[in-house]
């Protein structure tokens, strides 16, 4: 208690850069341009319906793929020796020290009609493949710049599962999947959901993403709220609306899911 | 926009002995032909402008070009302070929000009649801008856009036409009209502009109507057009579409006419054309924003943009046309003569500017293009609604089942 006063700093930047704005994003949702109260941004909102069901449909898939394959293998790296670990940690953060433009944009040039993907299918005598502007190639993006971000925190939580727990229960008779589904799963669920969080909620508001490998006609909500503050739209109380629902919205669907987790211990958890 | 330079090359072999000559700077200006009472009004008095433009848009005296800014600075002993924005929309929504205090800004046309009809210009005081009246050709005077060149003086121009890839088109079709952008043959082959103004302006040339809607009416028959060639397209896209272009991703595609220029000297199969059903001119011209501390600083500085010498580095860099007569004189017989840049008197009429819609239509118009851009799937309405409920709910049961599980096991 008596190193209450170091977090000061912090809580006057959060009142100051966090606080304040979010208020300022409720002011605008609920005011016309003019300044006087509305409800009309809000009510606007669910005429965006197909671009917010989109929105969510392809961040839980993006979520979903790289829960699946982000799982077994943070399971495995638990598991290393010291050295393997560090490494296998820096190979997975690796690509992060790039711009995520940049890596973005890298994609497109695999993924084009003309790109190096088709070059080499092309050279083998495979037919061509549309892959850029579609939105596998949106789920594709989501999927290979978040995927870090499941697994980390998976990893960490993982490395704290014993050894010995896991050797106990298969001394007492479990078989592979009743080790993995009664031990390891529910041991985990800390780190699935913190990973779940950290991917689905990027996912859901991106939108540079979706205009690289999307090729425009797969618009996100994202790209819907830049329209409304860098677009011909300019139509910043509505953009605050859109964002609003946005964020109601992404709180709902987080605090649903961490009422799957029963445990006392919230170690590692965002909320 | 991308604002690409022209490839200087050929230029810069002829330039180097005059760059050994004069090692320190590029090109050297005579200011003699200047008049030097006017310019040196405010010498000594430690003055500075605050010049806001777009992104390589000025000569900088980079590859032995003039550097305006300095020219400027020598001549008249003001400070200039330069900054750089990539967007009418973020400019508009900087000034929008205050803070800044330019002395000098350079928007497009459509956003010109914006901020006048905002009230975000002061009127310039033509006056204190004596090469106006002789420099600029009569053709881009009185725009309509600015009626009476009261807010702003024109900078450059350019026109948008269709550039395609004569490798990937049939050879015998002579591709002359924006039609082709809705040819079945060209199916997965074709981009567009992601951007409504400009897409729906292609789509009311096809119609026949002003390229600035008029009506509702208007809008809903041209979303009906870009309804049906969505599926033909490979993808809505903005600056894109030089790379796509260049590296032959596609066939065909709208684009600006200065950018072509550049694309075709990259890959000699691209060819542009303006269509002939007309097409959108755009003007980037220099005004004074409310804010503007210096207002005669500022019109000093535009009459200085004027000069013939400033204007002809200036377009030689940026490579746009320019609506100055003095600098036209002053350009090689090729560069005259380039239909690209330089078109048909009779083809320039038929293009028009963009202006400012009234708020009903242009938001009418921006709720017909994001349902263009998501009309794939249908939804209720009420569906979000329902669905937002759906989380409040489950939240408030799983929440109301966990603790009577908690006070079942404590019993």
């Amino acid at each position: 208690m008596k190193f209450k006063h170091a977090a000061l700093p912090y809580m006057i930047w959060s009142a100051i850069f966090v606080l304040i704005p979010l208020g300022l994003v409720a002011v605008f949702a609920f005011t016309t341009s003019d300044g006087a109260f509305t409800i009309d941004n809000i009510a606007r909102v669910s005429s965006y319906t197909p671009v917010f069901m989109r929105s969510v449909w392809l961040a839980v898939v993006a979520t979903a793929i790289c829960l699946v394959t982000g799982y077994p293998l943070a399971y495995l790296m638990s598991r290393m020796n010291g050295v393997r670990q560090r490494t296998m940690v820096m190979l997975i953060m690796l690509p992060m020290w790039i711009n995520f433009l940049l890596r973005t944009y890298a994609w497109m040039t695999l993924l084009e009609n003309n790109g190096v993907i088709n070059s080499v299918l092309r050279f083998f005598g495979l037919g061509a493949v549309r892959m850029i502007n579609t939105q596998g190639a949106v789920v594709l993006g989501m999927v290979y710049n978040y995927l870090p971000f499941m697994i980390l925190p998976l990893y960490s939580i993982m490395t704290k599962i014993d050894s010995r727990v896991i050797e106990a229960a298969q001394d007492l008779g479990a078989g592979p999947f009743h080790v993995f589904s009664r031990v390891i799963l529910p041991l985990s669920v800390p780190g699935i959901s913190t990973g779940v969080t950290m991917v689905f909620v990027p996912a859901i508001s991106t939108f540079i993403i979706s205009r690289m490998l999307g090729g425009g006609s797969n618009m996100l909500i994202g790209d819907l709220i830049d329209a409304q503050f860098l677009g011909n739209a300019y139509n910043p109380n509505l953009g605050a609306a859109i964002s609003m629902v946005l964020m109601v919205f992404i709180l709902l669907v987080m605090s649903i899911f961490n009422q799957f987790d029963d445990s006392e211990e919230r170690e590692g958890m965002l909320i | 926009m991308t604002r690409r330079r022209l490839s200087l090359a050929l230029l810069l072999l002829l330039l180097i002995p005059a760059l050994l000559a004069v090692p320190a700077h590029g090109a050297e200006m005579d200011y003699s032909a200047m008049d030097q009472d006017y310019y040196g009004r405010y010498r000594g008095q430690g003055r500075s402008l605050n010049v806001y433009n777009w992104g390589e848009y000025i000569s900088d005296g980079s590859d032995g070009s003039l550097d305006v800014n300095k020219a400027f600075e020598e001549l008249t002993g003001i400070k200039v302070v330069y900054s750089t924005f990539d967007t009418n929309e973020s400019l508009y929504a900087k000034l929008k929000t205050g803070g800044s205090s330019y002395d000098i800004i350079i928007p497009s046309d459509y956003m010109i009649a914006r901020m006048i009809q905002e009230e975000m210009l002061l009127p310039l005081d033509l006056g204190n801008i004596p090469n106006f009246e002789e420099a600029i050709s009569d053709r881009y005077k009185d725009p309509s856009f600015d009626p009476g060149n009261r807010y702003s003086v024109p900078y450059t121009w350019g026109t948008v036409g269709l550039i395609y890839n004569t490798t990937m088109v049939d050879e015998s079709d002579l591709i002359d009209s924006w039609s082709y952008l809705w040819d079945p043959v060209y199916a997965g082959n074709m981009l567009m502009f992601s951007n409504s103004k400009d897409a729906f302006g292609i789509a009311f040339k096809m119609l026949g109507y002003p390229i600035n809607a008029e009506s509702t009416e208007q809008l809903d028959r041209a979303t009906q057009l870009l309804k049906e060639q969505k599926p033909l397209l490979q993808a809505y896209v903005m600056d894109e579409i030089f790379d796509k272009m260049t590296g032959g991703e596609a066939a065909l595609a709208p684009y600006y006419a200065g950018d072509a220029i550049t694309m075709m000297e990259d890959n000699p199969d691209l060819r542009f054309v303006i269509p002939k059903e007309g097409s959108n001119i755009f003007t980037d011209a220099m005004c004074i924003p409310r804010e503007a501390k210096n207002k005669e600083l500022a019109e000093m500085y535009i009459n200085f943009m004027l000069e013939p010498e400033v204007g002809l580095a200036n377009i030689d860099y940026i490579g746009y046309s320019t609506p100055n007569d003095w600098v036209f004189q002053l350009l090689d017989d090729e560069v005259k003569n380039d239909p690209v840049r330089y078109p048909d008197q009779e083809l320039l009429d038929s293009c028009e500017y963009f202006v400012n819609l009234p708020p009903d239509l242009a938001a009418y118009m921006d709720e017909k293009w994001t349902e263009l851009l998501s009309a794939d799937e249908r939804y209720s309405q009420m569906l979000m609604p329902l669905v937002m409920l759906g989380c409040v709910i489950a939240t408030v049961c799983l929440n109301i089942t966990r603790s009577l599980r908690k006070n079942r096991g404590t019993v």
